[in-house]
Formats: structure tokens, sequence, C-alpha cells
């Protein structure tokens, strides 16, 4: 790529210079500008208006001994574990079947992706629907004869963030499909002969060769799922507004309650700020494998 | 971020790639030695495979199960849209209408009410439209600009712009949401169209200068430099030569950026007003609220109109969308 051509003189790169402004602006004043700024004032007791007002870790004491974010911290737990192990699983398993040369393969990978059109809150709103305990499919296998079959997960403080997952894989595995099907396909046919000839059965030839040449599929694949994990938030809203009672916030709904609705801004700032060190705590080990010594 | 490159390019053999050719071509051996193989090893090619294997069986009925599965949520939506109130009640969720109505749809467009306004789903239909139209044209015309600088014209510091702005892409959008109210309000745009409009740009920028970039690195720099020769200056170039070249990518990023938008929530409702807010957070607002008797027909209509716009540019984009998100899988 050696697109540069070697400015002499400034003004010969005006143009590019002029051009650019917009993302020179966003790039130093709101990414960078505007995270520095909430991390500041997440050390201050901001309340209804932003405030100077340094109170060192106070917000920060206050958050982690708040129960409605502890849960929040708790349910990013368990939907991210599952979201990621299930995502990336189902992903593949789908991918490997898509890619056995079947007839329909464009049919029946439109159908696998069209979820991932819709917005979260279309998924949350049918989801919802779906697991209506009245309604939906715990009063259609009660009306079967199962009288005692209980199944309703939006309901159930114990097991609402296991209804929000249905919902978020349903939403997303088409898109890891599509990744890790990109990265099958990427995979040199003389692999499976080589393989084939040497009589190892099918399924370790994807666990011991070709998942290890997948590698970077698998980080991004991994990366994507993670940032989206940490994001999710309208398919909450949806699917339950963070109830039954508190049993089902996540960080970034406590965030958004804290700046919007409750009118505590310090709280949002600190909880946001702990939202972006989870995310430095993820993206700069990857960044650092990736680009590690190469970055100019 | 040497990542995109690499994935689209993988996505593009995905497109063309054995899928197209089919299952023979890629084991055929070279057509001189396979006459000479032919007289040795008897007949040439793979075993025939019967259709009804237990592979197959394995294979396929795996795919449908799980694509029932996929198509079952659009499938209720639809049956409960077109029942009545009192069908739903007595009914099974699955079970298609007996008496089929449209009164549902109509009342989700026109009359179904969100606090004060019972004007239906349509205002929001139109809020969306008037937020996506300028926002899609702004970001794309922006980092179409941005990525033709910085694949064409680098200057000093124009990759440590665009580092900031990859790794900004990175960063919850919690981070930034009330810094961008503060500012959004200092210029008077906090509550109006306009400032939604430049929000989207923003956030829409990381992933679309990628995009822009890495397409426009890829053509031809000999181009480039016969242009420059001619005395061609940076604005002659972009539109005489980039854009016409680059249509596809233009198609892409508009289908990214379309269904983006449209889909978004979080922003709508946090800089724009209840009289503005788009079709997401409408829906959201009307299935979501506590007072009445719950209508779920007229929900699911409500949801189904919500999702069709999405779901129109999917189904008519086909590759180019896959293409698309490919593209777009940096920015998670």
């Amino acid at each position: 790529m050696a697109a540069a051509t070697k400015p002499s003189r400034w003004h010969r790169n005006l143009n590019a210079k002029l051009a650019a402004i917009p993302m020179i602006v966003t790039a130093l004043v709101v990414f960078i500008g505007g995270t520095v700024w909430t991390v500041v004032y997440s050390f201050t007791n901001s309340k209804l208006l932003p405030r100077e007002k340094f109170v060192g870790l106070a917000q920060y004491d206050r958050l982690w001994s708040s129960s409605k974010w502890l849960i929040s911290i708790e349910n990013l737990a368990i939907y991210g574990a599952f979201s990621l192990v299930f995502s990336l699983l189902i992903g593949f398993v789908l991918a490997a079947l898509l890619d056995q040369k079947i007839r329909f393969e464009d049919t029946f990978r439109t159908i696998l992706l069209y979820p991932f059109a819709l917005s979260f809150i279309v998924t949350g709103l049918a989801w919802q629907w779906i697991l209506n305990p009245d309604f939906g499919v715990q009063q259609v296998v009660r009306n079967l004869g199962w009288e005692s079959f209980a199944f309703d997960p939006l309901y159930n403080p114990e097991i609402v963030i296991y209804g929000i997952l249905i919902a978020g894989l349903w939403q997303g595995t088409g898109l890891i499909m599509c990744l890790m099907l990109a990265g099958l396909r990427g995979i040199d046919e003389d692999i499976w002969k080589a393989a084939k000839i040497d009589g190892i059965p099918m399924w370790k030839t994807y666990i011991f060769i070709v998942i290890p040449m997948m590698r970077g599929i698998f980080i991004t694949a991994i990366v994507l799922i993670a940032s989206g994990i940490i994001k999710v938030y309208d398919l909450v809203v949806a699917q339950t507004g963070g109830g039954p009672g508190i049993s089902s916030e996540v960080p970034a709904k406590y965030v958004y309650d804290a700046m919007f609705l409750s009118q505590n801004l310090g709280q949002g700032f600190a909880a946001s700020t702990m939202m972006l060190l989870t995310v430095v705590i993820i993206v700069v080990p990857w960044a650092y494998l990736e680009f590690g010594g190469k970055r100019k | 971020m040497t990542k995109a490159p690499h994935l689209l390019k993988a996505s593009m053999t995905y497109d063309g790639g054995p899928a197209d050719t089919g299952p023979d071509m890629s084991l055929r051996p070279g057509s001189g030695a396979s006459a000479a193989n032919r007289i040795v090893d008897g007949p040439a090619g793979r075993k025939p495979r019967k259709a009804l294997s237990r592979r197959n069986i394995l294979i396929y009925g795996t795919l449908i199960v799980v694509c029932l599965y996929y198509l079952l949520p659009l499938y209720v939506m639809i049956v409960t849209s077109l029942k009545g109130m009192p069908e739903i009640r007595l009914g099974n969720i699955f079970a298609p209408p007996v008496e089929v109505t449209f009164q549902p749809w109509v009342k989700a467009w026109a009359e179904a009410c969100t606090g004060l306004n019972c004007d239906g789903l349509s205002r929001g239909f139109f809020n969306s439209v008037k937020i996506l139209v300028p926002s899609v044209i702004l970001s794309i015309i922006i980092a179409s600009i941005n990525g033709y600088a910085l694949a064409n014209w680098r200057f000093k510091g124009s990759e440590t712009f665009f580092t900031i702005l990859i790794v900004g892409a990175f960063i919850p959008y919690q981070v930034m949401i009330y810094p961008i109210v503060i500012m959004l309000r200092e210029v008077g745009l906090y509550g109006s169209l306009t400032g939604l409009v430049i929000v989207h740009t923003i956030f829409g920028m990381p992933i679309l200068t990628l995009l822009f970039r890495n397409y426009f690195a890829s053509v031809p720099q000999e181009l480039f430099k016969a242009a420059r020769v001619d005395g061609a200056g940076f604005w002659a170039i972009y539109f005489q030569i980039m854009v016409p070249m680059s249509l596809p990518i233009f198609v892409v990023a508009m289908i990214l950026q379309v269904t983006g938008i449209w889909n978004d929530f979080l922003f709508g409702v946090i800089y724009t007003k209840p009289d503005l807010y788009p079709m997401t957070v409408q829906l959201n607002n009307i299935v979501n609220s506590t007072q009445g008797v719950k209508e779920y027909n007229v929900n699911m209509a409500a949801t189904i109109l919500t999702g069709l716009v999405p779901l129109t540019i999917y189904f008519i984009s086909g590759k180019l969308f896959v293409r698309g998100i490919a593209a777009g899988a940096v920015k998670g």
C-alpha cells in the first residue's frame, strides 16, 4: 500500500487537511475529549448538572455498594459468558454445515442472517411476545396437556437474563456464522485433501487443523461479540425494561438511568468509566497481540 | 488496522468462491493429466453420492430445523398481527389466523397512542425518514472524503488521527453521551433532528472511513498519478475518478448506514424530544406502555412495520449486505 505522495510543501496538501477537519475534530474533541471529560467528572459529585466539586472515589464507592449495579455486573457476566460461548459454537457449527457444498446455501444463509438486520427493539419485542407466559410457549405446551409446564423466563427474576440471552443469540449468531463461513472458505482445499489421505476423521480435522488456522477470524469474532455484550441496552429495554424489579438490569442501562432519569450524573459517569475500563481490559491485550510491534 | 482488508478479501472469496464453481471443479485434475489418469485409475472424479445418504439427512435436517427456529419469531409476529384480540386470548400463538383482519395494522400505523399523541407509528416513521436521509448522505460524504484523504493524500499526523478514530469505535457510547449532550446544548441543537444527524455522522465515521480508505487504497495508483500529471487536484480526482470508480463501496456504505441508523434506539432517545422520536423509540413506547389494555396484535403489527425497512434492504441487497457487515466487523 504505497499510497502516500510525500508532501514537500505543507500547502500542497492543504485540501486534504481541510477535508480531514471533521475527522480530526471527531477524533480529538469527541472521542478523546469526551472520554477524558467523562472520566474526570466521574470524580465529582455532579447531580443534575456537571459540577467541578471533586470528591475522589466517592462515586465509585457508591457504585460498588449499589445493589442495582452489582446485579447489572452479574447479569452482564452471565449474559457475556453464555453469549460468547454459544455464539462461537453455534456460529461455527452452522458455518461448517453450510460449508459442506450443499444446495440452497444462499437460502439457508439468508434465513440465518435476517435477524441481524432487525433492531434489538424489534428482536426484544418479538421474543417478549413468544415468551409471554399467558399466551406464548408456556401456554401452548400447557394446552397440549402438560399442565405444570413452566417456562416464563421474563417473569422469573432467577432466569430472566437467560430469556434475554435467547433473543440476543437469535439476533446475533447469523453474523458470527457469516464470519466463520468466510474463514472456512479461506482455508486451502489441499488441507482437506491431505487430512483425508492421512485418514483423519472430519471432526478431528476441524478441531485440530481448521480452527487453529482460523485464529484471526476467531479473534475478530470474539472482539465483536465482546464489544456487543458490553453495549447491550436496547434489548433489555424492549424485552423486560430491567424487570422484574431490577433483576435484568445491565451496566449500559444503569448509565442511562443515572444520567437521564434519576439526575445523578456523577453515578452515570462513574459507571460509564467502569464500562470503559472493561473494554480497555479486553481490547488492549488483543490490540497488543494483533498489532504489537507492528504499529508505527 | 490491517484487519479489514483481510476481512473484505475473505468475504469476497466467499462471494465468488467455490460456491459458484460447484463442488466438482475444485477436485477435477488438470485436463492433460486427467486423460492419462483415467486410463490408469479407471473412472475419475468423486464417487456420486446418494441423495438420501445419512450424511445428507443429518446436514439438511439440522439446517432445516435451525432455519425453522430462526423463522419462528417472524412467523409468530405475522400471524399474531393478523388475528383479532378474542382469537389471541383463546388460541395458540403458533396457529394461523382463523379470521384474517388487517385492522391491527391500520391501528398500529395511524391510531396507536404514545403519551398524548394518538396518530400511530406513522409519526415515528416519518421522523425516522427525516433522520435517516440527511444522516446517511452526510456521513457518507464526510467519510468518503476522509477515506480518500487518508488513502491518497496522507499528511503528517493523518494516520494518528485515523488510529484514534478506529480506537474510538471501541469506546462504549455511554462514555461519550454526556459530553455530546453538552456540546449540542451549547450550540442549541440538543433535542433537534439536526443534532441527532450530527451524532449519527460522528459515530458512523470510524467504520465508514475505514471502509472507504481500504477501498480507495486498492484503486490502481497509476490512475491517481496520471491524473496528477494532467494537473487534476484533490477535488477533481475525487469527483472525476474516485467516486465514479467506487460506486459499489458507496452502496455497501449506504446499506450499512441505513440499517444501522434505522435500528438505532439509544441516540434517538437521548438526543431528540418526544415529538421527534424515531420509529424504534416510539415503537418501544407503544408496546411497553403501562396504560390501557394490551393489544398484542397491534403491537406485533407495529413491530413488523418498524422492522420492515431494514428487512427490505436486507432481502434486496443480498450479498452486498454480507459484504457490508464483514467490512463492518471491526465496528462491533
